[in-house]
């Protein structure tokens, strides 16, 4: 047995994280920024999938919805109705950007469980870019709403005068550990999920355990199909919260 | 032992690096990343949300509509059944009124007729009665001339003659008696 984990084919081999390589789609040349790769594929598989639901799915309009329709209404109507409770009335006008955050997490997290395929959200790449940038812009839209008035998010007026100054030094910290947090999370869960289930899969190699192995698959699979709605779910919503500090920064 | 052995190796392998610290492929994602939110964002903005938005208000405003043409012709449905209610109490009443008219006519005839029988009945009595009167005198004169006669040839017999006048005076007076 120990041979055969050396061996080339079939044996037992651990590469949890090579699913994770990002390759050019044409020839083996080096990474430029324009290079069509792996990532440009599975996302432009993501973009074609949202089109065929949103817009080839929606297109009869039909007051009585088809399946495909209803599902793409379910997902706006779920989306606004949470940037809408979350941020309040004055919200609903970013929904578009959210909803445009929504759509791709949800459907590269999905794509992503595909067998052989590739899960962009799996980079910190690209979740610090996604985190970031909700941080950049909710940021700079609550200096651009509120002016200097947006730093009373950090100056607790109902806390004790001593208190103040702590409170907002703990405040700056965790204001500024938020885009940190909020794409770390995203990347790790699905990093994580798609790792352990290359492990698991690297087990069933050996005769005995792959019962066991194939089993634990189909669980962390299962598993990681709640994982992949809820990380978009949590992403989603933690940017409403984040969007309703920048329009009232009074708590 | 080969499993652990297996997994030390795994390790190792992917010792070599995550592919996710691989900063040289950092411009690659974002870039690939900003196109597709880009293209994301435009194909869901020009097309899909306000699509999905007029049919959601569109449905919104049937169903609504819907929902006030129902009320309306249920208020209708109220209204009918009102007015056929209505119409059914007219009707009794009327029917009540034609029957007592008719029972009223049906009485008032009966009463002309009875009275009318009761007018025949009497005037028929009426006529009996003097009928039997009629008799009745016929039988008091006949009993007078059957006296007058009888005393007339009483008398002749007894051989005497008696004046017609004194005659019929005596007999009046004896009858009276």
């Amino acid at each position: 047995m120990a041979e055969e984990a050396h061996g080339e084919g079939g044996g037992l081999v651990f590469h949890p994280l090579d699913q994770f390589k990002i390759s050019p789609l044409f020839g083996d040349g080096p990474i430029a920024w324009y290079t069509p790769t792996n990532v440009t594929l599975w996302m432009g598989i993501a973009l074609l999938c949202i089109i065929a639901l949103f817009v080839l799915g929606t297109r009869a309009r039909d007051i009585i919805p088809s399946r495909v329709q209803s599902v793409a209404e379910l997902m706006y109507g779920f989306i606004y109705k949470m940037v809408e409770d979350v941020t309040g009335h004055e919200g609903a006008k970013y929904f578009p950007y959210i909803f445009t955050l929504f759509v791709f997490i949800l459907f590269t997290n999905y794509l992503g469980l595909i067998p052989m395929s590739f899960t962009p959200t799996s980079h910190i790449a690209v979740t610090a870019v996604l985190g970031f940038g909700v941080f950049i812009a909710v940021t700079l839209l609550g200096f651009y709403k509120h002016g200097t008035h947006f730093l009373g998010l950090f100056w607790m007026t109902d806390a004790p005068l001593i208190l103040r100054p702590v409170i907002a030094l703990i405040e700056v910290i965790s204001y500024f550990v938020r885009p940190v947090s909020h794409s770390i999370r995203l990347a790790g869960n699905i990093m994580a999920g798609h790792a352990v289930i290359k492990v698991f899969a690297g087990f069933a190699a050996i005769a005995a355990i792959s019962p066991v192995s194939i089993a634990a698959i189909v669980a962390i699979y299962g598993l990681e199909v709640l994982v992949a709605g809820i990380q978009a779910y949590v992403f989603t919503i933690l940017t409403c919260v984040y969007l309703k500090d920048a329009l009232h920064p009074g708590h | 032992m080969a499993t652990e052995e297996a997994a030390g190796h795994g390790a190792e392998a992917s010792g070599a690096g995550m592919p996710q610290l691989d900063f040289s492929t950092f411009p690659n994602q974002i870039f690939w990343l900003l196109v597709t939110l880009g293209v994301i964002y435009f194909v869901l903005t020009r097309i899909a949300l306000p699509r999905i938005g007029s049919v959601l208000a569109e449905r919104k405003g049937t169903i609504t509509n819907d929902l006030a043409a129902a009320e309306e012709l249920k208020q209708k449905a109220v209204d009918a059944e009102k007015a056929y209610q209505d119409a059914l109490t007219k009707a009794r009443a009327e029917a009540g009124k034609i029957v007592a008219e008719a029972k009223a006519d049906i009485q008032k005839d009966l009463d002309i007729a009875t009275a009318k029988a009761d007018a025949q009945i009497a005037a028929r009595a009426a006529e009996s009665e003097k009928t039997i009167s009629e008799i009745r005198a016929g039988a008091a004169d006949a009993v007078a001339d059957v006296a007058k006669e009888t005393t007339a040839a009483l008398v002749a017999a007894l051989g005497g003659s008696v004046d017609a006048k004194a005659l019929a005076a005596a007999v009046a007076v004896r009858l009276k008696g």
